[in-house]
Parts: structure tokens; sequence; C-alpha cells
């Protein structure tokens, strides 16, 4: 039933202005956008373009103010209720009282899952991220990419089929975020999630997106939706592709554009 | 190695100090008793020296100095007295014995002990509801703040009144003003500990779409725990306070607190400073084993490094 395809994520003339002691901010002004079964959606744009607000609103941490967002055609909240996302925080945001085992045993915990099935699914994404043999330690021993490894098995462990991750790779230095960048297409080939991705970084978001939705401030708003013309196979040298450069360029076009209205 | 001596530096001048002024707040015993012994003393009527200044009297009196060391009932004791008595009154008593400070000591103690766990458990129940319920937010922490403005010097013959007329005395009085004295570092910690943990880990829980019990158990519990033995800390050297005020108004027969109103009673400053001094190493034995407990908690959860 969940043929490439199908949309699973759609924004309808969706609002949301908070209100503050500054006075209202608008921070999303209507976006519109449909997001399908098995994309890996980037949402690209200078800080206060709302895009952790927009995410937020699809994981029913925030709710708008006007327009529609269904999500697997339910609400976001009743979304969330059957358990339909991973939530990938910029900081990993582990609890530094459980070994890393423990912490991606959290939501199976509430979940209810068995505790042999616990131990199985641990294993697994362990494995996945990349961080087999490291169940037993404390976060503080890990570096922070192998933190935020681990935030993402935690995010994998339960069957969302949706992952949403604000600025996952933020605060890692170039090397590490490549290499995180690989693995996560990898994982992404190997699990099929629909991934709604945020990030500052334009080579990023061309690296890793099947559609990557420039936003602009004041207000929040969609500028660009680039289809990605790439093949879902991307080794590291992609980037020097002239169709990587040409889709890296339109992404900066459309920034400059978002860019130059407040100007 | 050098935090010891340092440590050992402060008490020996603490110690120094201590002797010195020793000097000045007994000379005028010693010389009055020195007197009466047929000792030669500078001025030699005591009516003379009541207006002259205790150090000039020293200076004049210099032979007279050793004994402001020495004296049965001295102002202020000297440290070796204290030290002596300590001895004399833990060591060198059976502990059924009336005279021993351990006797008294642990009188005082199980007051505290039972005064620590209702102030602590009330305190943690307070703090889980006023974290839960806003109402109980609104209504409880103002009381809770204004019960501790109350002067519990004030406060606690009436408890022990009120307590006395429904029947209710011994131990429960005084650990009913220990309690008094420590749930409210217990709920003020509990309560920023609870919330200690930040927006974006109660909204992860959100995304796993996890109840409030669960959020409190696998989070807001865990997360007050460095928060709790901070709070248990202080809690545990309130207890005993407020135990030792306890025996004050009842004109108690043991614990601590008989022994210091008993002491000023009759003068005997010697035992008022060692049931002081014992009062103290309490203290000090209660917040360095929590300490202890504390380490090994946070050590076993991985919180410690
Ligand atoms: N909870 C909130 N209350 C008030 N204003 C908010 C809140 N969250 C975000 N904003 C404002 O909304 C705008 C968009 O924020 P955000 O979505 O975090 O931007 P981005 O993630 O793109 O940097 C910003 O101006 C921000 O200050
Ligand atoms: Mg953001």
């Amino acid at each position: 039933m969940n043929e490439a395809g199908t949309t699973v994520i759609e924004a309808r003339n969706l609002d949301l202005t908070f209100q503050t002691n500054d006075g209202p901010i608008h921070a999303l002004k209507d976006v519109n956008l449909a997001i399908n079964k098995g994309d890996f959606v980037s949402f690209i744009g200078p800080s206060g373009c709302g895009k952790t607000t927009f995410l937020r609103c699809i994981a029913a941490l925030e709710t708008p103010t006007g327009g529609a967002l269904t999500v697997n055609g339910m609400t976001p909240d009743e979304a969330r209720r059957s358990r339909a996302y991973g939530y990938v925080f910029q900081a990993a945001g582990l609890y530094p009282w459980r070994t890393i085992a423990k912490n991606i045993k959290l939501p199976l915990e509430i979940m209810g899952y068995s505790s042999a099935e616990q131990d199985e699914r641990v294993n697994k994404v362990l494995e996945l991220v990349d961080l087999a043999g490291f169940g037993g330690k404390f976060p503080w021993q890990l570096s922070g990419g192998m933190q935020q490894r681990a935030s993402i098995a935690r995010a994998l462990a339960f069957d969302a089929d949706i992952l949403l991750m604000d600025e996952p790779f933020g605060a890692l230095d170039e090397i590490v975020r490549d290499h995180l960048n690989e693995q996560l297409l990898a994982l992404w080939a190997r699990t099929e999630k629909t991934i709604g991705f945020v990030t500052h970084s334009i080579p990023e978001a061309v690296y890793l997106s099947t559609k990557i939705v420039v936003m602009s401030p004041r207000p929040g708003r969609i500028t660009d939706v680039i289809d990605s013309p790439l093949p879902k196979e991307r080794p590291l040298d992609i980037r020097d592709t002239p169709e990587f450069i040409e889709v890296a360029h339109r992404v900066r076009e459309g920034l400059r554009a978002g860019h130059g209205d407040d100007v | 190695m050098k935090q010891i001596i340092a440590v050992l530096t402060v008490i020996a001048a603490l110690v120094v100090v201590w002797y010195a002024a020793c000097i000045p707040m007994n000379i005028k015993g010693v010389l009055t008793e020195q007197e009466r012994a047929g000792a030669e003393v500078q001025p030699p009527s005591a009516k003379d020296r009541r207006d002259l200044s205790e150090i000039g009297l020293a200076l004049n009196n210099s032979f007279a100095i050793p004994a402001t060391w020495e004296q049965d009932r001295p102002r202020l004791p000297a440290p070796h007295q204290v030290a002596i008595e300590l001895w004399e009154t833990t060591v060198q008593k059976k502990i059924t014995s009336k005279r021993s400070l351990i006797y008294h000591g642990w009188v005082t103690l199980s007051a505290t002990m039972l005064g620590f766990a209702i102030g602590t458990g009330l305190g943690i129940l307070l703090a889980v509801g006023i974290v839960h319920s806003r109402v109980m937010d609104l209504s409880v922490m103002p009381w809770a703040i204004v019960s501790q403005t109350i002067p519990i010097i004030a406060l606690a013959p009436m408890i022990i009144v009120v307590l006395y007329s429904v029947g209710i005395q011994g131990i429960i009085p005084k650990a009913i003003i220990s309690a008094y004295l420590s749930f409210f570092p217990v709920v003020v910690g509990m309560v920023k500990g609870l919330r200690s943990p930040d927006a974006m880990q109660l909204d992860l829980l959100r995304t796993y779409n996890a109840s409030r019990s669960q959020g409190f158990w696998k989070l807001r519990l865990p997360a007050s725990m460095p928060y709790l033995f901070t709070s248990l800390k202080i809690g545990v050297a309130a207890s005993l306070v407020g135990a030792i005020v306890g025996e004050l108004p009842t004109g108690a027969v043991a614990g601590l607190g008989a022994r210091l109103l008993a002491g000023s009673y009759y003068g005997q400053t010697v035992q008022i400073w060692s049931a002081l001094f014992a009062a103290a190493i309490l203290a000090a034995c209660l917040v360095g084993l929590l300490g202890l407990i504390e380490r090994a908690v946070l050590k076993r959860m991985g919180m410690a490094q």
C-alpha cells in the first residue's frame, strides 16, 4: 500500500503566527508543499525563515494558525499519536544516565516493545549507524559525531516511516559531516523512509535530497522547490559533476532572490 | 597533600586565635580566683579591676595567663578543655551512662533521622505535586516559603504543647520540628530538578507520545537526582538543628539540646561547648555520608565520570 509516489505530507496555505511580547511574528506564510513517500526533502534558507517551525508543525510540536496540514491522511497530532515520526534534534540530547543502548531503548520502552525485541532492534540500529560495540558506553564517552549517530539510531529504532531531522549535523566539522551524509544516504536507501532534513549548507542539501525546498524569512515562506535530477546512487564525488553544480547554483539563486526582497 | 597542609594550617590558626581569645575572656575571673588564693594581683581590688580593659589586665598580670586556659568554669573554655571533655564523655563513658555524649547524641540523632525521613518524603511529594499541577504550584509554594520565615524557636514550643495536649510526646514532636525545617530545601531542590529537563527533551518524549508518568519516571526523576542530593545535604543539617531546638523548650533530660540546656543552667561552659562540637561533628558525619551515597548513586547512573 505504500508504493512510491503517494503523498505522505501535504501542506496547503499553511500559516503560523507566533504571538510574542514584541508583537506577532509571521513565521510561516502561505506554505504549499507535497512530500511523497520515500522522498528525501531538504529545507534550506537563512536563519529565522521558519525551517524549524515547519518541521515542528509536521511533528505536531507546533500548531499552525491557518491552512491545512495532513500527514498520512491524518492530522499531525493523530500521526504523532500513531507514532509516525522519528525526530532528530540539532543536539543529540542523549540521557547522560543511560548507556547508548539504553538511550536507544527509550522510545522502545515507552512504546511497550518486549525486552527481547528491544535488544534485537538496538543491535540492528547500532549496526545501521556504524556504532556496533558501543552500546555499553555512556554518552560522555563518545565524540560529538558518534553521539549524533546514536541519536539517529534512537529515531530509527521504532517503525516510524517519517524521519524529521533539524540540522542534525550543524554542530559537526566538515569531514565528520561528509561521512555522516554518506551514511545517511545509505541508510535512507535501505530503510525507504521519508526524510525531512533542515540544513544551512547548500552542498549538503543538494547531495542528500530528491527535493530541495528553498525558504526565505520575514515572513517565512517557500520561494522555490527543486526536484533533483541526480540519480539515487550518489558517491561523494558526484559533487564535482555539472548536474550537481547546476542544482547548487539554482539553490543559491533561490536563496539570493529570497534575500533580495528585504534589502 | 597540598590541600591537607592548607586545611591543617587553617585549623591551627583557628586554634591559636581561640587560645588567644581565652585570655581576655577569662582574665577577670582568673584574677579573682588568684587573689583569693593569696597571689599578688595588679590592681589588687576587684572593684578597680572591673573598669580596666581585659588586655591591660592580662599584660599587668602575665603570670595568670596560663590559668585562663585551666579554669573550672571559664567564660570561654580552651580547646584542650573541650577536647578532653569530649574524650571523657564519649570514649571513657559507657554509652548507657546519662553523661555519655554518645547516648545523648543517639537520642538527638534518632529524632533527626525520623524527622529527615518525614521531611524528605513530604518534600519530594510536594515537589512532584507542584511540578505536575499548576494549582499546587500557585497554592503550595507561597506557603512553603512563608513557613520558613517563622522563627523555629517561636514555633517549636507551640508544636510541642499542641502535640502534648493530644497525647503525643517523646521523639515525635522533635521529629516533626526537624521535618518542618528539612522539607523546605528538599521541595525547592526537587522542583528545580524535576523541571531541569529542557524543552528539547520534553519535545522528544512528545514525539514518542509518552504519557506524563513515563515522562516522570524516565526523564524528570533521573534528571533531578543531582539536585535532590544537594538538597538532602542541606536538609539533613537543618533536621539536626530542628531536633536540637525541639529538645530545648521541653526541658528534655536527654539529647544534645538537653546537654546544652543543662550546661547553661549550671554554668558548665565546657559541657556546652562539647555538646556544640558533638552536634557539629554529627552534622558533618551526616552530610559526609550523604556525599558518599551521592557519589555512589551518580556513579552507578553514569552521571559522575
Ligand atoms: N516558540 C516561538 N515563539 C515565538 N517566536 C518563535 C518561536 N519559535 C520560532 N519563533 C520565530 O519564528 C521565526 C522562525 O523561526 P525558526 O523556525 O526557528 O527559523 P529557522 O529554523 O529557519 O532558523 C523566527 O523569527 C523565530 O524567532
Ligand atoms: Mg532552526
